[in-house]
């Protein structure tokens, strides 16, 4: 049998990683193969709905490296970086697929064989853990639209929105001149990540026909409850209309983003 | 006095001349380079790799030749000689012999048909013989200029090359030229010689063909070299086993007149056992030195991977006499080792060859009225490591001194900055503004790609299948053309892209080759030349990120370069053009630190007209020079310190601020805005580049009782001992590599071992009676401090090497102090009872420095010191624009040294200050107004508030991106929550497309 050769994307910062993958190569480092290298200007740059999209086509493992902390050429791009995969993988980890698919490092311009073995290292992890369930002529159904809605999720205002404030409001302070409490953030962001999630799943599965709570609670394995309070909220917010009622069960259709 | 005239006149194309020519045209001047060979590049073309970093060394430098070549203000006199020179600093008239080329620079297209066709075949001075050419050749492939030159020695004249001439450039009926030039200053870049090693007839070079010189061996190295790059005896062809490197041929040899130590040879020697296995797995090297002299930055660390990785054997012995067994025509190396003699044979021998000065040292000094030294170097001093003897004349490289390809570029740098001190009123008077065509509007165009892909010799081609690759990229949707080069990069294939833009009318150009960090800015220029805006070109990193790092996986590379080419044409297709925007610059410095570093780089920048800001955390300038009472080459540190302290005080430019501190530093190159604590106040001033001159420091010793014994005493602390003549020891024990050379510190302290021999020979002459020993591992008096090595020998100072293994250990019994050490000649251990302990202490990194590295966002070393931005091309750049460093914040270095880096320093920060306004970097965010719905995430992400919100209508406030602040990172847009922020060059949808090329082996039209 042919081994698994994973496919793996590596979004390098230009300044201190993508150097890094450069001295590995003046030093002749020796490295598998499977790596396809994107060069960004900064990880700051690398927008979780472009990872997600990703992986939705099929990719084994996403790596994104960039300066040490306190190194980065844009000053704190880095740092950024950092809470964008960290919003990232709680919404991978919603979607079934292996949050450990996709991985944060540092890399400095100085650290050649760090790189290699770093890149190595994943490279036998995703062995390990075998192909992507999107990988390959035969994608898991499920897990890809799984994956869309992750996708979608992460391109909504809201998580952008929170991802973005972040930092202010836990390290400097609020409107109010309040500190927010890094948990208490970090709960928000669960819970909006979850929320967000699960709205543009119903979106999605909404999209190609009309369906009824009644479905949508079947394919979601959620509470009906719940689905309807996010159908009330997606209503109002002109995402989802009620499309006609079938015996007692209305059914939703999603609209076209305005 | 005659006026001015704003031009500089560099003798000598080799990279010195070629940095110093570059930093003059970049900062206003007029440059004409007279290069006595048909093509500049000099040395650094025929070698193979480079210490310690292992660059290709074509690789960093082609980029520079091709600029040079194609600079407006250089102009590039090949093939030619000085042959008189009147007037004085500031107006000279030099004429120049331009000798017959016998091929027309204008017509010639480099071609190369007329080299296949010729008959007669001579001997490629190029590949140092190993190879033949023909009478009409080129010096190198990637030659610049490109022109092929008739051989008239050789030529038999039988028309052929005319003939075939499609370009009708050959002249037969050329002759010799002279044109007179009028220039302000003149730098001199001659470079230098290789010793002739079979004047050591013992070693049989030339009688035996296995014997072979170090810069032969680089061409045996070479991927363009005679053999491709494997190693093969020239005898027989076929793959030594063994490889001897014996050092010092022609160096610290009192037979062949070249007492002096040629500073390079340990390290390149090493580099060439390391690439030699590198390139023919399994060979073994052994090199013979008399002491290994890896004295600078991260070369000991070099050294001891080429022990530890690379299984290269050291053995200590100098080489009586090398023989030919006959038959095998191998080597036999008779040497003595642990004082036995030994026998060895080796299948290939490699003569270490020193630095000799150039040939017409003499003539050229008498032409030019400058004095030589008694080796018939250039002369100069310690505090003057630049300027001849006479004035407005500056030299750098190895004619002032045999030194290595980092130094020789920041003295070129340097011997800049002087030169344009005397001409600075000139600035700009003579220099031409670059003509580009008018950009072509492509926009509604359909993509029309063109690929081209590099083999780079055989660093891409020996593993990635090139010409695979290119029929694959013609498969590529919108691709029109796809071509594969020897070398991308050289002006030739310029030249060729810029042809093939013009004839297949192409809109996206894309090179697959190396580092786009290092080459993109050529690849842009090329493009905007044709007439294409230059972010319609892309590039993809198949070699240092593919064929360097897959070596044994041939088929698996060639698809990972298939890939990589695919995805990048997906996102070419994409591309826009973009604008540069421009700032203003401030023609101010700051300079971090006012030692003699520090100073003089302020005085350098004072003299080229700009004011210069200079803090010093003591309240004193001077430095570490201030402890200093004498020097080895025997100038006056004090009486120099003094004087120089009196120019920066009274030069009405620069300003002082002592005892004080940078606190914060903000803003960009041209741009910069610091804040100061001074006098219990925060002073704020701007400036458009910051230099750093923050020093280093002495190591306090933890070992051998220092601080527990009060005989105990660094080199510092000998030498006030002995200004204040209380030195009245009569045995003295110094031991060296004290903190440095270990497991903690690896690296060289470099100024150690000038340092005790200094103090030994000031023993010497303040008390001869004093039995002075110096304990060793390696003396590492390189260069002409070699002679003051003898002279502390003959004077009787006992030199005893020791090594990690058997240390010498310091004791104190009953008060007594004791130095047990072995010593290797007698094979004992020896005890002796010293007056004194000298411990020749490691130079260490400023403490200050991690702090200053996170104000300034620049890095350090993993030891602490300054990491430039290129080790060997870019030695006082730092990867930031605008930030420079210079003297032992860099590494631990001499004085001149210093000096020579702080002028450099000055010339690469001229190059900015001399700018009304520079040109920024054109990928910069761009706001799509109707989506912003003014939330300002992107305004408080911002490091460089480089957004501001502007009112679109009266009840819409919209982000609004400042141009010349936004430095292209795309955090803005990755945030924005409406995705109203896009990133030029970096769009999302190029993103996504590339990316999703990458995974998906087709591209979605």
């Amino acid at each position: 049998m042919v081994e698994f050769e994973p496919k793996i994307i590596g979004f390098l910062c230009n300044w201190c990683s993508y150097a890094g993958a450069d001295l590995a190569g003046v030093s002749r480092i020796q490295y598998p193969p499977n790596i396809r290298v994107i060069r960004v200007m900064c990880s700051g740059r690398v927008d979780p709905v472009i990872v997600l999209e990703m992986f939705a086509d099929g990719a084994d493992g996403i790596l994104v490296m960039g300066c040490h902390p306190g190194e980065c050429h844009y000053l704190e791009g880095n740092l950024y970086a950092e809470r964008r995969i960290k919003m990232l993988k709680r919404l991978i980890a919603c979607t079934g697929l292996e949050p450990e698919r996709l991985r944060l490092e540092w890399v400095s311009a100085a650290e050649g064989s760090r790189f290699a073995d770093i890149v190595t290292d994943f490279t036998n992890q995703l062995k390990s853990l075998g192909p992507s369930a999107l990988a390959g002529e035969k994608p898991d159904e499920n897990i890809l639209s799984c994956v869309r809605a992750a996708e979608r999720a992460a391109g909504t205002s809201r998580l952008r929105t929170l991802v973005g404030r972040e930092k202010k409001l836990t390290e400097e302070e609020n409107v109010y001149g309040e500190k927010v409490a890094q948990e208490e953030f970090d709960e928000l962001m669960e819970e909006s990540v979850k929320e967000e999630y699960l709205r543009s799943r119903i979106y999605l599965l909404a999209k190609d026909e009309s369906i009824s709570i009644e479905e949508l609670t079947k394919h979601l394995s959620a509470d009906s409850e719940i689905v309807l309070r996010h159908i009330v909220v997606m209503k109002r917010r002109g995402l989802l209309k009620m499309d006609r009622i079938e015996g007692d069960n209305p059914l939703y259709t999603a609209l076209e983003a305005i | 006095m005659k006026d001015k005239v704003g031009a500089v006149l560099v003798v000598g194309g080799g990279i010195a001349g070629i940095q110093a020519a570059l930093d003059l045209a970049d900062s206003g001047f007029r440059v004409y380079v007279v290069e006595d060979t048909p093509s500049i590049g000099g040395t650094m073309t025929q070698l193979d790799k480079t210490f310690p970093t292992n660059d290709c060394a074509m690789c960093i430098l082609a980029p520079k030749l091709v600029g040079a070549g194609r600079h407006a203000n250089i102009h590039l006199i090949t093939n030619a000689e000085i042959r008189k020179v009147e007037g004085e600093a500031g107006n000279f008239k030099v004429t120049v012999t331009r000798r017959a080329r016998y091929v027309d620079s204008e017509k010639c297209t480099g071609c190369g048909v007329c080299a296949q066709e010729c008959p007669v075949e001579a001997i490629d001075e190029y590949d140092e013989g190993l190879n033949r050419r023909s009478a009409i050749f080129v010096k190198y492939l990637q030659a610049v200029p490109s022109t092929f030159i008739i051989d008239r020695e050789k030529c038999i004249g039988c028309g052929t090359c005319q003939e075939v001439c499609r370009a009708d450039a050959v002249r037969y009926e050329d002759k010799d030229e002279h044109v007179e030039l009028n220039v302000g200053a003149i730098i001199l870049a001659p470079g230098f010689e290789e010793y002739n090693p079979s004047l050591k007839s013992e070693y049989g070079y030339g009688r035996y063909p296995n014997i072979v010189s170090s810069i032969e061996f680089e061409r045996i190295l070479s991927a363009t070299g005679p053999y491709s790059g494997v190693v093969l005896r020239p005898s027989d062809g076929k793959i030594p086993k063994k490889i001897a490197f014996i050092q010092c041929v022609g160096s610290r040899d009192e037979t062949t007149g070249n007492t002096y130590c040629s500073s390079a040879c340990c390290m390149y020697g090493i580099k060439e056992a390391v690439i030699a296995q590198e390139h023919t797995p399994g060979v073994e090297c052994t090199i013979f030195f008399m002491d290994i002299r890896a004295y600078g930055k991260e070369f000991d660390a070099y050294y001891n991977r080429a022990k530890e990785e690379y299984k290269v054997r050291f053995v200590r012995s100098r080489i009586p006499k090398v023989e030919e067994v006959p038959g095998s025509r191998n080597l036999l190396v008779r040497y003595v080792a642990e004082g036995e003699l030994k026998e060895e044979e080796f299948g290939l021998v490699v003569l270490s060859v020193g630095m000799r000065p150039p040939k017409y040292a003499k003539e050229l000094a008498e032409i030019l009225g400058i004095k030589l030294n008694k080796y018939n170097f250039c002369s100069t001093n310690t505090f003057s490591p630049l300027g001849t003897s006479r004035h407005g004349i500056y030299v750098c490289g190895a004619f002032a001194g045999p030194k290595d390809i980092p130094e020789s570029v920041a003295q070129a740098s340097g011997a800049a900055a002087e030169a344009a001190s005397i001409i600075a009123s000139e600035r700009g008077k003579l220099a031409t503004v670059k003509k580009l065509p008018p950009e072509k509007d492509v926009s509604g165009e359909k993509p029309r790609v063109g690929v081209f892909v590099c083999h780079c010799g055989i660093n891409i081609g020996g593993t990635v299948n090139v010409p695979e690759v290119v029929e694959y990229a013609k498969t590529l949707p919108d691709v029109v053309y796809a071509e594969h080069n020897l070398y991308t990069c050289s002006e030739d294939t310029q030249k060729r892209i810029r042809e093939k833009i013009e004839e297949f009318n192409l809109n996206r150009v894309i090179v697959a080759s190396c580092t786009p960090r290092t080459h993109e800015p050529l690849f842009r220029e090329t493009v905007r030349e044709a007439g294409l805006n230059p972010y319609l070109f892309e590039m993809t990193n198949i070699r240092d990120q593919c064929s360097w790092v897959h070596i044994r996986e041939p088929k698996k590379a060639t698809e990972k370069a298939k890939d990589l080419v695919r995805s990048i044409v997906a996102k070419a297709r994409l591309l826009r053009p973009l604008k540069k925007p421009t700032v203003n610059v401030i023609p101010a410095g700051l300079i971090i630190g006012g030692g003699i570093v520090g100073m003089t780089a302020a005085l350098e920048l004072a003299r080229q007209g700009f004011e210069v800001h200079v803090v010093e955390k003591e309240k004193e300038l001077g430095g570490h020079l201030r402890t200093l009472h004498y020097l080895l080459e025997g100038e006056d540190p004090k009486e120099q310190l003094s004087k120089t302290v009196k120019q920066v005080m009274e030069n009405d430019k620069i300003h002082v601020y002592l005892g004080a501190q940078v606190v914060d530093v903000s803003g960009f190159v041209g741009n910069f805005k610091s804040k100061i604590m001074f006098n219990g106040e925060e002073k704020e001033i701007e400036h458009g580049i910051i230099i750093v001159a923050t020093g280093a420091v002495e190591y306090k010793p933890t070992e051998y009782l220092y601080g527990l014994d009060l005989r105990v005493l660094t080199q510092h602390e000998l030498e006030e001992k002995i200004s204040k003549e209380e030195f009245k020891a009569e045995k003295v024990v110094m031991i060296q590599c004290v903190g440095a050379r270990t497991k903690e510190r690896p690296n060289c302290s470099r100024i150690c071992c000038g340092q005790a021999i200094k103090n030994a020979l000031k023993i010497k002459e303040v008390r001869p009676e004093t039995d002075v020993y110096i304990l060793y591992k390696d003396v590492r008096s390189y260069g002409f401090k070699e002679d003051y090595y003898r002279k502390a020998a003959e004077k009787g100072v006992l030199f005893i090497n020791y090594d990690d293994e058997r240390k010498p250990q310091a004791t104190n019994e009953n008060a007594k102090l004791k130095i047990k050490f072995w010593e290797p000649v007698i094979k004992t251990e020896v005890e002796i009872e010293p007056n004194l302990l000298i411990l020749s202490a490691a130079t260490i990194p400023n403490p200050d420095n991690k702090q200053l590295s996170e104000m300034l966002k620049v890095p350090l070393t993993k030891g602490g010191f300054f990491l430039e931005a290129h080790m060997k091309l870019r030695p006082v750049d730092f990867a930031t624009d605008g930030v420079f460093l210079c003297g032992m914040a860099h590494s631990p270095k001499y004085i001149d040294e210093s000096i020579a880096q702080a002028c450099a320093a000055s010339a690469r920060a001229a190059t900015i200050l001399s700018k009304k306004a520079l040109e920024m970097e054109g990928i910069v965010a761009n706001v799509d107004e109707d989506l912003c719905s003014g939330c300002r995430i992107c305004e408080s992400l911002c490091p460089y508030s480089a957004i501001e919100m502007k009112e679109q209508t009266e009840e819409k406030r919209v982000a609004h991106v400042i141009e010349a602040l936004c430095k292209g990172c795309g955090v803005c847009g990755t945030a924005c929550p409406t995705k109203a922020v896009t990133m030029g060059h970096f769009t999302t949808d190029e993103i996504m497309a590339q990316v999703k090329a990458t995974l998906v082996e087709e591209i979605k039209a």
